[in-house]
Formats: C-alpha cells, sequence, structure tokens
C-alpha cells in the first residue's frame, strides 16, 4: 500500500531520489568530529528564527510611535509571548556563535579549498545575509541602541566618496532613522532577506552535496571506494549522521535554554541595557555598542584613522575585512587542508588571527580610549596580515603528509 | 584550540558589556533582588503607588497582573493600590501630561517599567539613597548617581536629607543633615523592597521563566539520557 504510494509519487516527483541522493544515499566521512555539528545546528537555529519571527509578527507593530510598546506588549500580556520574544533574541546571538564556529571549522580543515570552493563563497554570502538580518532586525525594538545603532552604521554610506550622503538618505528614507527606516527594515528582515537566507541555504547544501563532505583529515573520501563505487571511508548521512549531529543538538539545545530561561540579556551581550529605553532621535547616547557579532569589524572602522575628514578609509577597512574571508579558497596556496599536517606557520597564523577575532569582538563594544585604539589597530593589523600574508606561509610551510584514508582516534 | 577559544569566549562574558546607561564613575551598592519575597513586593508595590505613581507612569503594567503575581485579590488592589484609575485590567499610566512635567521639572518623566532593565537594580538603590541638599540647584537637591537630576527627593520625609561632604582624605561622602521619619536601615529597607518591585515590573514574566526553566532543561536531559544510547546502538557497527 505504503509502497504503491511511493511510486505514485516517484513516477511523478523524485521524492525517493531526493532521500537518496541527500539523505540515506549520501556518504558522509566517518570521521566528523566536535566541529562538524555546527552546520546541521546552523539550520535547526534558522528554522527556529523562522518560527519564532512569524509568531513575532502577529503582535509586533512596525511603527515608530508603537513597536518599543508592542515588543513590552509581547513581553507581558501575549501568553508565551516572552518564551517566544527570547528564543528568537538569544536565537539571533546563537546563530552568530553558531556560525562562526561552522566558519572556524572551515579554516581549521580547509573546507574552502578546492573543490568546495562554491561551498565556501555560498557561505560566505549567507553570512553577509544573516548580517544584513540581523542588523535590520536589531532596529525593529526601535530602543534607544536599535536607533542609533542604526544611525552610525547608515551614516558610514555617508563616507562613501560623491554618492555617499545621497546613499544614505536613500537607505533610510529619511534624514534620519525614522519611521519609514523601521518599515523599510521590518520589511528586509521578514520577508525579502529570509528568503535569500533559504535559497543560499538550498545553494549551499547542493554545493556541498556535489562534492561531498570534508572531514577532520582533510582527504577526499571519493578516492578509494568500494566495488559499488560507495567510498570505503563514508557512511550515511541517514541514520549514521543525523543520530550523532541529534546528541549535538540536544546538548545544543540545553546551553541554550540555559540563557533563554537564566540570562536572557547575557549581562548586556545579547540585549543591551539601552535597548530598554524607547528611541529618541534628541538624545545621543554616551557610549553607542554594537552587538558583539558584530564589534569586531565596528572595531577595525574605529581602528583606522580618518584621511581629510573623511571616514571613508575605515569603512573601505571594515569592507575589506569581510572581502578577504570570500578571497581564502585563493589565498591559501598549501596543498594540505586539514591542520593536523599543516605547518607551523600557519597554525601560528590562524592562532594570531583567532585571537585577534576574539580581541578586537571586545574592543568593538568599549568607548575609545587611546589604549583601546592602540590595541583595535594592532589586532587589526594582525587580521589583515593573516589574510595578505597567507599565499606566502601557506606556500612555504612545512606541511606534514597526509594519510591516503581517513584517521580514526 | 578548544578549550583556548572556550575559556576566551566564557572569558569575555564575564567582562561588562555595554554597562548599564549613563551609572558614572560612582560606586553602586550591590542589590540582590528577591522576586519569591512577596511580601517585599507588596511593600514595594505600596511604596510605589503611594509616592511614585503619580508623576512617574508603568504604562506596560498591568493591575491585575501585579495583583496576580504578588498573591492579591483583585479587590485589594482596587482598594488599597489604585489612585489613578478604577478598572484592574488598567495599565499603570498617571494623568500628568509629558508637556506639564517638562514645565515643572525641565524634562519629561520617564515611565518605569523597564527602567529597572535599563539602569539596573544596583543602579536604582544607589539612585534613592543618595539624594542630598545642594544650593547650587533650582531644586535645591542633587543626587551622587545621577548629577542634576530635575527630580526631588520624594522619600525625604523617611529618609531625610543629607549632606555632601569633603574631607581631605576622603572621597566625598554623604552624611545625614536632618532626620527622617525611619532609621538608616528602616529606610534602606524601604528602597530594597521598592527597587525589587520595580525589578518584577520591569519583566513580571520573570517568574514564569525561572519557574519554568528547570523543568525544560529536566526534560533535554532525560531526552538526551534516552537519545545516546540510541545513537550508540546505530554506531556500533561503525569501525
Amino acid at each position: 500500500m505504503l509502497g504503491n504510494l511511493m511510486a505514485w509519487i516517484d513516477a511523478r516527483f523524485p521524492a525517493t531520489k531526493m532521500w537518496e541522493d541527500h539523505m540515506s544515499k549520501y556518504y558522509a566521512p566517518k570521521n566528523f568530529n566536535f566541529w562538524y555539528f555546527f552546520g546541521f545546528i546552523a539550520m535547526l537555529v534558522l528554522v527556529l528564527q523562522i518560527v519564532t519571527g512569524i509568531i513575532l509578527t502577529m503582535h509586533y507593530k512596525p511603527d515608530a510611535e508603537l513597536a518599543f510598546a508592542s515588543v513590552e506588549y509581547i513581553m507581558r500580556d501575549v501568553p508565551w509571548g516572552w518564551l517566544i520574544r527570547y528564543l528568537h533574541s538569544t536565537g539571533a546571538s546563537f546563530f552568530f556563535v553558531v556560525v562562526y564556529l561552522h566558519m572556524f571549522r572551515g579554516l581549521l580543515y580547509g573546507s574552502y579549498k578546492k573543490p568546495r570552493e562554491l561551498v565556501w563563497l555560498f557561505g560566505m554570502f549567507l553570512y553577509l545575509a544573516l548580517m544584513a538580518e540581523a542588523f535590520m532586525g536589531y532596529l525593529l525594538p526601535w530602543g534607544q541602541m536599535s536607533f542609533w545603532g542604526a544611525q552610525v552604521i547608515i551614516s558610514l554610506f555617508g563616507a562613501v566618496p560623491f554618492v555617499g550622503e545621497e546613499l544614505a538618505l536613500w537607505i533610510r528614507g529619511d534624514f534620519v532613522v525614522a519611521d519609514a527606516t523601521l518599515n523599510r527594515f521590518f520589511a528586509f528582515h521578514v520577508i525579502a532577506v529570509p528568503f535569500v537566507l533559504v535559497g543560499l541555504v538550498v545553494a549551499h547544501i547542493i554545493a556541498l552535496h556535489e562534492v561531498g563532505s570534508n572531514n577532520p583529515d582533510g582527504v577526499e573520501i571519493k578516492k578509494h571506494k568500494d566495488e559499488n563505487g560507495i567510498p570505503l571511508d563514508g557512511i550515511p548521512f541517514f541514520p549514521y549522521i543525523v543520530m550523532k549531529d541529534i546528541i549535538a543538538i540536544i546538548v545544543f539545545m540545553f546551553v541554550f535554554a540555559l540563557v533563554v530561561f537564566y540570562a536572557p540579556e547575557m549581562g548586556g551581550w545579547f540585549l543591551e541595557h539601552a535597548n530598554f529605553i524607547p528611541a529618541d532621535a534628541l538624545k545621543t547616547p554616551e557610549h553607542i555598542a554594537p552587538l558583539w557579532y558584530f564589534a569586531p569589524f565596528y572595531a577595525i572602522l574605529r581602528a583606522v584613522p580618518s584621511i581629510a575628514g573623511s571616514a571613508f578609509p575605515g569603512v573601505a577597512a571594515m569592507g575589506l575585512s569581510i572581502v578577504f574571508l570570500f578571497l581564502l579558497p585563493w589565498l591559501d596556496r598549501s596543498p594540505v587542508k586539514s591542520i593536523r599536517y599543516r605547518g607551523p606557520y600557519f597554525k601560528i597564523a590562524l592562532t594570531l588571527f583567532t585571537i585577534s577575532f576574539v580581541i578586537l569582538a571586545f574592543l568593538g563594544t568599549q568607548p575609545v580610549t587611546p589604549l583601546y585604539t592602540f590595541l583595535s589597530r594592532l589586532f587589526s593589523f594582525i587580521y589583515f596580515a593573516f589574510f595578505i600574508l597567507m599565499p606566502f606561509y601557506t606556500k612555504f610551510d612545512k606541511d606534514k603528509p597526509v594519510p591516503e584514508r581517513v584517521t580514526t582516534k | 584550540m578548544k578549550i583556548l577559544i572556550t575559556s576566551l569566549f566564557f572569558s569575555l562574558l564575564s567582562l561588562s558589556a555595554a554597562g548599564h546607561a549613563a551609572s558614572g564613575s560612582v560606586h553602586l551598592d550591590h542589590f540582590e533582588a528577591d522576586l519569591t519575597n512577596t511580601a517585599s513586593l507588596q511593600r514595594g508595590a505600596r511604596t510605589f503607588t503611594n509616592y511614585c505613581l503619580s508623576c512617574h507612569s508603568a504604562s506596560y503594567m498591568r493591575y491585575n497582573r501585579m495583583a496576580q503575581d504578588l498573591g492579591l485579590t483583585d479587590k485589594q488592589v482596587l482598594e488599597n493600590l489604585m489612585f489613578a484609575s478604577d478598572k484592574i485590567g488598567d495599565t499603570m499610566t498617571i494623568a500628568m501630561r509629558a508637556e506639564d512635567a517638562e514645565k515643572w521639572f525641565g524634562t519629561a518623566v520617564p515611565d518605569l517599567s523597564v527602567v529597572s532593565r535599563s539602569r539596573g537594580t544596583d543602579w536604582l538603590y544607589t539612585y534613592l539613597r543618595t539624594f542630598y541638599k545642594d544650593p547650587a540647584t533650582a531644586i535645591g537637591t542633587n543626587n551622587l548617581v545621577f548629577d542634576k537630576v530635575g527630580m526631588p527627593h520624594v522619600l525625604w520625609e523617611q529618609q531625610g536629607y543629607l549632606a555632601l561632604e569633603h574631607d581631605d582624605d576622603h572621597d566625598p561622602h554623604l552624611s545625614s543633615a536632618t532626620e527622617g521619619d525611619l532609621s538608616k536601615s528602616e529606610y534602606d529597607g524601604m528602597v530594597y523592597d521598592l527597587v525589587n518591585f520595580l525589578g518584577y515590573i520591569g519583566e513580571p514574566s520573570k517568574l514564569q521563566r525561572l519557574a519554568l526553566g528547570k523543568w525544560v532543561l529536566l526534560y533535554l536531559i532525560i531526552l538526551l539520557l534516552v537519545a545516546y544510547p540510541m545513537k550508540k546502538a546505530f554506531w556500533k557497527d561503525i569501525k
């Protein structure tokens, strides 16, 4: 009966074929470790954000007069509204935690290298879209940090030579961040960018399943297949990897629930204190801080001194700091993918880069002091040196021999 | 590497993020909220409705929600705590118009619904106890943590007035100038209850949040205990 139904469907829609191609007969390396959980978890968080977002939209008012109050209405009067809102706000920060760990995995094991350049590029576009999504979502509660954060970031576009002022005006739809800005950001946040995100996720996964997953040894499992054409070191994604990911998801949800139920503000890191003051165009806060996930780039922006009164060099440096990530597949000239078989130069470079990124994230949230400015410059320098010098240190590194097959502990 | 990253991540969390608004450099007294202390919240509600809720609104907070959370009947709230409204489902609004406040205090009087979340309870606890006489200001009082604040010392009858003293070898400190009706510890207790209440109205759902949290965590632990052997069973033939 069920078999007949499946046959009927398969004659009209490749349901079984898709299931096999992407699940039961998609062979993933059997030596996945801790770092390989975060792609699956990122998908989970995306679904969580979409579902909680839809529910929030039912009660939220994208109107400068009503927005702040409507969020408090959700927090107090909507049954379970507080939970949905905290899941969404905590989900935003955790999305970045997960994505940063996912990207770091790519750096550790060279997942961006040939033949996975497009997987990496789609992923980078996903990251860009996610930043746009988070930035526009943060305006919606219409608190002081929502307002002034948006004001600062949009005014950066004003630093672009010649067309800057016009461009900033066009983005805001008004001379300051105002109701028009709130409405268009709402439209982008709930419809336009999520569409792009979901589309890019599909592209990211199709590209990944075309070339196959990388693994902690950075060896291609497709090189050694059995008589049926199945990689010797591969195991079906379903049920093996799915079962493993379910364990990871339960652990992830435990950590997530700890924050949602016991520290939803995360001491001001996930929900800024000043955002509990309604937006006021006449009162500039003493200290405007971006949320932690934008902070490294904000620190780079502030580290670069302006030239002839124009903040454009800082804006350009901030843009470049992200553009360089896109170029990784072509900057890295080592024949070795995984850090396990890389030489010391790359290990040192990656360690310095990681430390710089974390410290820049801290500096970006702090007020400017001479010491912090100096540190921002120092670590911005290391950040860029990681990319600019990469073609050299990866080429001349003393890499170790890579095994033919994956290793298991 | 893993350990390095996680330890860096968590040490970052212990550092203060953007900080609470405008706390300045004055030392803040630590405030330990206790939402389970219903008696304290009830006393705080009485102080709030008697002394704050004529100039300040708390326009996102409903009277009947407060009644429910603080173990009061609607009738008790209607008779003892509601002066500005007579509908139990109303929010805590006030009759004073914003433009009048602007005229009288030089600034709009802020709504206090979420003040505990923007200022922080440490700040509020310190602020309400550090008004002092200052002839240099228009209203004759000033505040240690909020310089030249437009708000007068509303609780002067209870605390009395303080004066700011500058000794040569000490930082400026406050000392009693006129006696109030309450002793220092009684007044601190009154402010404690009030700030506890302000903390409560900042996030009434915190009561549900904390109550639900442990069950969610327990559920996830049980789920893990079931799921992990299942994963083991699936993986036993993978070498």
